[in-house]
């Protein structure tokens, strides 16, 4: 920790301690009410008829059968929904395309794009009797060929997914070229784009590029240079708590709906654009929420189950199964990649390029930008290039994951860096702290870091007693690896109202899915100078408290605290306010000090929060404190793992002996569930790394939607995660916040990639590194000479 | 359609009655016909744990068992955990060490661990990780459940 | 149509019968598509996901020869067939003679699956990765059936016949398992090679017994199956004949590890690869016998 910079914060009374969250008890009694946990009378469950192709165009749906079933009150189609872009005479602009895609995602449009895609939705008086529905819905496909990966994607002929839209970009060439100056033999080869008709538009919905100082001058400058070729597979974000959504249209045009997500106002937004109603007639009630992790930002059922309501009059209830979850929602990308590193005999990385194509799914949108933006983030590269391909294929749409985009670039970047400080035979953390990036440093992107905490967390990281320990043993190595995120901000809303007994009840819009009420009850205790317990959050729906972007992007305790602090400053501004008058005193001489007001001189002059609280009323009025902010300076996070593994060099399988995070967190608010991020973090990461992966045919259709074969890691397969704080102060915040939720699932994949090589000398490309993966690289490596290695 | 069936079972303490097709699981019924909705679906098949209840002490997946198959058992839920007048130890472990992030995996967590330290008050990290496999938790990465188990054991063991 | 399940299961009636007589009745009815219902571990996810419907399930579990589980030193175990996997581990006597029954139940799915799954069913399944069915041929288990035409008894490694597929006529019922008393100086063992370490489908399993001259420690008998490696489990007759008369070594594993391997004969699917299968065949084959001959040396 920076000495200097915590003295700042060395006097906060709540901040730092960890108290029971207010919200703990209704949870661990099975009180707390989820997405799926309501029910109405009346009320008709719905299904969701999916597509059993991963690529076919809807020729007819005939629900005529469905509809006679007795028991069935509506059918829906996407037909049920307008249809803006249309009506566009001038051509489609971007925002009607975006909301196009939306629509044809929760329902299809022309085309099925992928295995499980929605196609029409049913409300009837039993879940049994809806599911018997479907059977009775005729839809004649015509069967396309599916394109499931990005190097089916590029290639000439290969089909289009979305006819017409996205013309052959330039970028075409750039590829070709980066393809001959960084690996001779590359498959990504797009040289041949301009031949026959077929290829006037493509799968290649996006294109960036980032370059900072001569990437051909960096290379030559290179004594060593490790270039390396990755493939990923998709995974799915493994909340838990399957979607459900709740929905009652009133007759007056007036909308309900219940639903557990990652933002209620972005669940409201994208319904009103879906089914074409002002999202002012439409009220998101937040349901406690069971896990997301990025998955829960983008609606599924919510206008579905409107529209359903809508045509019966009742409220309609739709609750996803497992198999529909992994199916039909989430996942993140699969991708493929190319990174290239050059590095002086001294450790100098002297230039850095990457090539990454992520597949989007069936509509565009991968964050290959991000991941772009964060593969060489934590280090100074005075001469790099990055480029990213946002590539449409036959998968489900692409939902965010936990630092969306970067944990793949991570695999990638930083096993080559692993390699590059083997090669020059420098400890692995002293080559990242000899390049680290620190305050004042350009990045690739453009922006230059402001004050961040990368060399401190390399630091502590190297004196860490695991890195320090022994690890010693045959088939035992050691991996490290580091990580970045921006981590984000956004519009937030929050309201404090002082009770008559003392406590103040608090409203904040960011829906809390793992501990994020009692942090922001912090700030507000802190600053009143109050007990935690007597802090009441709660979370507002639309109609409660004012508009607040999603839980995501490691945002809440930054910019829902921050908003917390300034309504609990408003507040306390307001009743200095009122003692000054009933003590007839001016303001400024008024103060409020651990939970006390009094006057600067007049010592007499004493009263306690509590005893002013139950004078408001009687004395002017309730007072309520409010801000509604959009704060900047979000702050980076940096991550360092360790991890020591153990290879079965019969099996394949790899055990995870020991494991610890060091983490850059700003300040932690409430460690307990700091640490809870970087523990949980890691260990989907380590699922990651391990098992965890979409198993597709040749079709398209995904082998294994269940928590049986989608392998995500149990209580067994895991040693405790250690964790090491690190807080070098966000100067953006008032009590120096970094977001902490997603960059702890950034470098896992690498890091045990790298322990793999210490451990049996293999250089692993390809996630996961499942057991299979493993024992054929050990094979190769024992026979015929290092394939995966050098 | 086949008639729905009477069964008389005892939840939580109390004698419970209710009818129920022979089709509708344990959990169904717990959740859709008797309003208990602290028992959770996580995957409906047998492999979260999210739906673990105690029938006859002894853990279940409750979407693995027909209603029907409940007539005279003894089921314990989650909101039958805590004494009238304060949490179970596991409850109050799980709020003392942050064992839970989201919150969905932890009734079947606590309804499981409860199982374990009732007939094993001895169990030791590793036959906790071994017991509690069959559940699964997202969020946390496990290591503060097992720590609150551990905790919660001591506790156990001083009352 | 294909669409995605979860709540589709058709309404059936529900019999749980006290006698097996009543069961057996149950069973023969003409025209109507009848299931038992023991741990209902597999049956209900296999009638959610559409794979077959049934009319009727027919409840077990209190019926009292299925309950059966009792061992005596002339008549060896009896294991009902509706007997779940716990209490075939807290079971002392099957704790102490059977360890290679114990070694399935204990990994077949989590502990709330124990609670409910029986080794029975897990036979009757007839899984090609059905975990208890090698230490079931390995330990030359006998199937009791009884049917409407009276009982009959099959050895267990003739009971399987085919993915899901097994050798009951139509309205016969697996009553229980009987297995042989366990004879001085043997062991068994079975494990599976899984990717995490629990929760999951074999991607291959040995289970091997063996008994021991005491006086030459040398292999009497041996007996080897085989699971998740073919369309049934399989008794890989070879390996398990080649160990007799030989010194319990790695020599000795090595060569029935080999022929081991070529009794299997795996598929590539979603949950492993021909290479890799018949690869863990042979390091498998080789644990399972380490492990059964240092059983057998403490017996």
């Amino acid at each position: 920790m920076n000495n200097m910079e915590a003295s700042k914060f060395e006097k906060l009374r709540f901040v730092g301690s960890r108290p029971i969250r207010h919200d703990g008890l209704e949870k661990v009694t099975g009180q707390a009410r989820y997405g799926a946990d309501i029910s109405f009378p009346q009320m008709l469950y719905g299904k969701i008829l999916r597509s059993p192709y991963a690529h076919a165009r809807i020729k007819s749906i005939d629900f005529s059968r469905a509809l006679a079933l007795e028991g069935v009150q509506a059918v829906v189609t996407s037909s049920d929904f307008p249809k803006p872009w249309l009506t566009d005479e001038t051509g489609i602009d971007s925002k009607l395309i975006n909301i196009k895609f939306s629509s044809n995602n929760v329902l299809a449009g022309e085309k099925v794009l992928y295995k499980g895609h929605a196609v029409a939705g049913v409300a009837a008086s039993n879940a049994y009797i809806a599911e018997k529905a479907l059977d009775l819905i005729d839809v004649s496909y015509e069967i396309l060929p599916p394109i499931l990966d990005v190097m089916q994607a590029i290639k000439v002929n290969a089909g289009i997914i979305h006819e017409g839209m996205f013309p052959y970009p330039e970028s075409g060439l750039i590829a070709s070229e980066f393809n001959s100056s960084l690996i001779s033999n590359s498959t990504l080869d797009m040289s041949n784009h301009h031949q026959g008709d077929d290829s006037k538009y493509s799968n290649i919905a996006g294109y960036y590029i980032q370059e900072i100082g001569d990437i051909d001058k960096g290379f030559m400058d290179a004594d060593v240079v490790v270039e390396r070729e990755y493939n990923t597979g998709s995974v799915h974000q493994g909340y838990i708590e399957p979607h459900s959504a709740t929905a009652i249209w009133n007759r007056d045009g007036k909308v309900t709906i219940w639903c557990s997500s990652q933002g209620h106002f972005g669940m409201r937004d994208q319904t009103a654009e879906v089914v074409g109603i002002p999202a002012s007639d439409i009220k998101v009630i937040p349901m406690e929420i069971g896990g997301g992790f990025g998955g829960k930002t983008t609606v599924y059922l919510e206008p579905v189950v409107a529209m359903l309501s809508k045509k019966t009059g009742r409220p309609v209830k739709i609750t996803m199964t497992r198999q529909e979850v992994f199916e039909g929602t989430g996942p993140t990308l699969g991708s493929y990649m190319k990174v290239k590193i050059g590095a002086t005999k001294d450790g100098m990385i002297t230039a850095a390029q990457a090539l990454l194509a992520y597949e989007a799914g069936a509509f565009p949108g991968s964050p290959v930008n991000m991941g772009a933006q964060c593969i060489f983030a934590p280090y100074d590269i005075p001469n790099g290039k990055v480029e990213g391909f946002d590539i449409l294929v036959n998968k489900p749409k692409v939902a965010a994951y936990r630092a969306p985009g970067a944990p793949a670039a991570a695999f990638a970047g930083e096993t080559v860096i692993d390699e590059l400080s083997c090669k020059l035979n420098i400890d692995p953390l002293l080559f990242r702290l000899k390049n680290s990036a620190k305050e004042g440093t350009r990045r690739i992107s453009g922006p230059v870091f402001p004050r961040i905490g990368f060399l401190e967390t390399v630091e502590a990281s190297r004196i860490h007693p695991h890195y320090l320990s022994d690890f010693g043993g045959p088939n035992r190595g050691r991996g490290v690896a580091a990580g970045f995120w921006f981590n984000g901000s956004g519009p937030s809303s929050v309201i404090v109202n002082a009770n008559a007994d003392g406590t103040v009840s608090l409203i904040e819009g960011s829906p809390d899915i793992g501990g994020t009420r009692v942090a922001v009850a912090m700030h507000v205790a802190e600053v009143l100078g109050i007990p935690i317990a007597d802090v009441h959050p709660s979370i507002g729906d639309t109609d409660s408290i004012g508009f607040t972007s999603m839980t995501g992007g490691s945002s809440v305790a930054f910019k829902t605290g921050w908003a917390a602090y300034q309504a609990a400053q408003d507040l306390k501004a307001q009743m200095i306010e009122r003692a000054s008058d009933i003590w007839d005193v001016e303001a400024g001489e008024v103060n409020l000090k651990d939970g006390k007001f009094n006057h600067s001189t007049n010592q007499d002059l004493q009263m306690d929060f509590k005893e002013l609280a139950g004078m408001l009323n009687a004395t002017g009025g309730p007072i309520v404190g409010r801000a509604a902010i959009n704060p900047g300076g979000a702050g980076a996070a940096i991550s360092v793992h360790i991890v020591d593994v153990e290879v079965d060099p019969e099996t394949g399988k790899l055990t995870i002996l020991r494991y610890t995070v060091v983490q850059d967190v700003g300040k932690a608010i409430h460690p307990d569930y700091v640490e809870g991020q970087m523990q949980g973090g890691a260990v989907q990461g380590i699922g990651w790394a391990l098992n965890e992966e979409y198993i597709f045919d040749k079709e398209g259709v995904i082998k294994n939607p269940t928590f049986l074969d989608y392998r995500m890691p149990t209580s067994l397969d895991l040693p405790m995660i250690d964790t090491h704080i690190v807080e070098v102060n966000n100067p953006g915040h008032p009590y120096g916040v970094r977001g902490v939720g997603e960059v702890p699932i950034v470098p896992p994949m690498a890091a045990i990639a790298n322990a793999i090589n210490s451990a049996v000398g293999i250089r692993m490309n390809t996630l996961p590194m499942s057991p299979p993966v493993l024992l054929e690289a050990l094979w190769a490596n024992n026979g015929a000479g290092k394939v995966y290695g050098d | 359609m086949s008639e729905k069936v009477h069964i008389e079972t005892n939840i939580n303490g109390s004698q419970v009655e209710f009818l129920c097709e022979p089709r509708q699981s344990l959990l169904e019924v717990l959740r859709d016909v008797l309003d208990m909705t602290g028992t959770k679906e996580g995957c409906n098949d047998g492999n979260c744990g999210a739906c673990t209840v105690i029938v006859d002490d002894r853990i279940i997946d409750s979407c693995l068992m027909l209603a029907v198959e409940s007539q005279g058992k003894k089921i314990t839920t989650i909101e039958g955990v805590a004494y009238t007048d304060r949490l179970h130890p596991l409850q109050q472990a799980f709020l003392e060490n942050a064992a839970l992030q989201c919150g969905i995996c932890t009734p079947g967590f606590i309804v499981a661990a409860k199982s374990l330290l009732d007939r094993e008050p001895d169990a030791d990290e590793g036959r906790i990780r071994q017991w509690l496999a069959g559940n699964l938790c997202r969020c946390t990465g496990y290591d503060k459940i097992v720590r609150a188990v551990l905790a919660a054991k001591e506790t156990m063991k001083n009352e | 149509m294909d669409h995605i399940g979860g709540a589709a299961l058709r309404n059936f009636k529900y019999f749980s019968p006290t006698t097996l007589g009543e069961a057996i009745r149950l069973m023969a009815d003409q025209g109507i598509s009848t299931k038992i219902l023991a741990g209902g571990t597999d049956i209900l996810v296999q009638l959610r996901s559409d794979r077959f419907q049934v009319d009727r399930l027919i409840d077990v579990k209190n019926i009292p020869e299925m309950n059966e589980l009792s061992y005596s030193t002339t008549d060896g175990l009896l294991l009902g067939a509706a007997v779940p996997c716990y209490k075939i581990y807290e079971h002392n006597d099957v704790r102490e003679m059977y360890s290679g029954v114990v070694d399935a139940a204990f990994i077949i799915g989590g502990i709330q699956i124990q609670g409910r799954a029986t080794i029975g069913g897990n036979l009757c399944n007839a899984s090609p990765s059905a975990d208890a069915i090698p230490s079931l041929v390995v330990l030359s288990a006998i199937c009791l059936i009884e049917g409407p035409n009276g009982r009959r008894e099959l050895a267990v490694e003739e009971f399987c016949t085919g993915p899901g597929k097994n050798a009951l006529a139509p309205g016969e019922i697996l009553v229980a398992l009987r297995f042989p008393p366990t004879v001085a100086s043997s062991g068994a063992h079975y494990l599976r090679f899984i990717p995490r370490n629990e929760m999951d489908i074999a991607v291959a399993g040995v289970g091997a017994w063996v008994s021991l001259d005491e006086k030459t420690h040398r292999v009497k008998q041996a007996r080897i199956a085989l699971s998740a490696v073919g369309p049934t489990p399989i008794f890989a007759k070879e390996a398990s004949e080649i160990l007799s008369g030989l010194d319990p070594n790695e020599e000795s594993f090595e060569l029935a590890a080999q022929a081991a391997q070529k009794a299997a004969s795996p598929i590539d699917d979603m949950r492993g690869t021909v290479r890799q299968r018949v690869h863990l065949v042979g390091v498998l084959t080789k644990r399972a016998l380490r492990k059964a001959v240092n059983r057998a040396k403490e017996s």
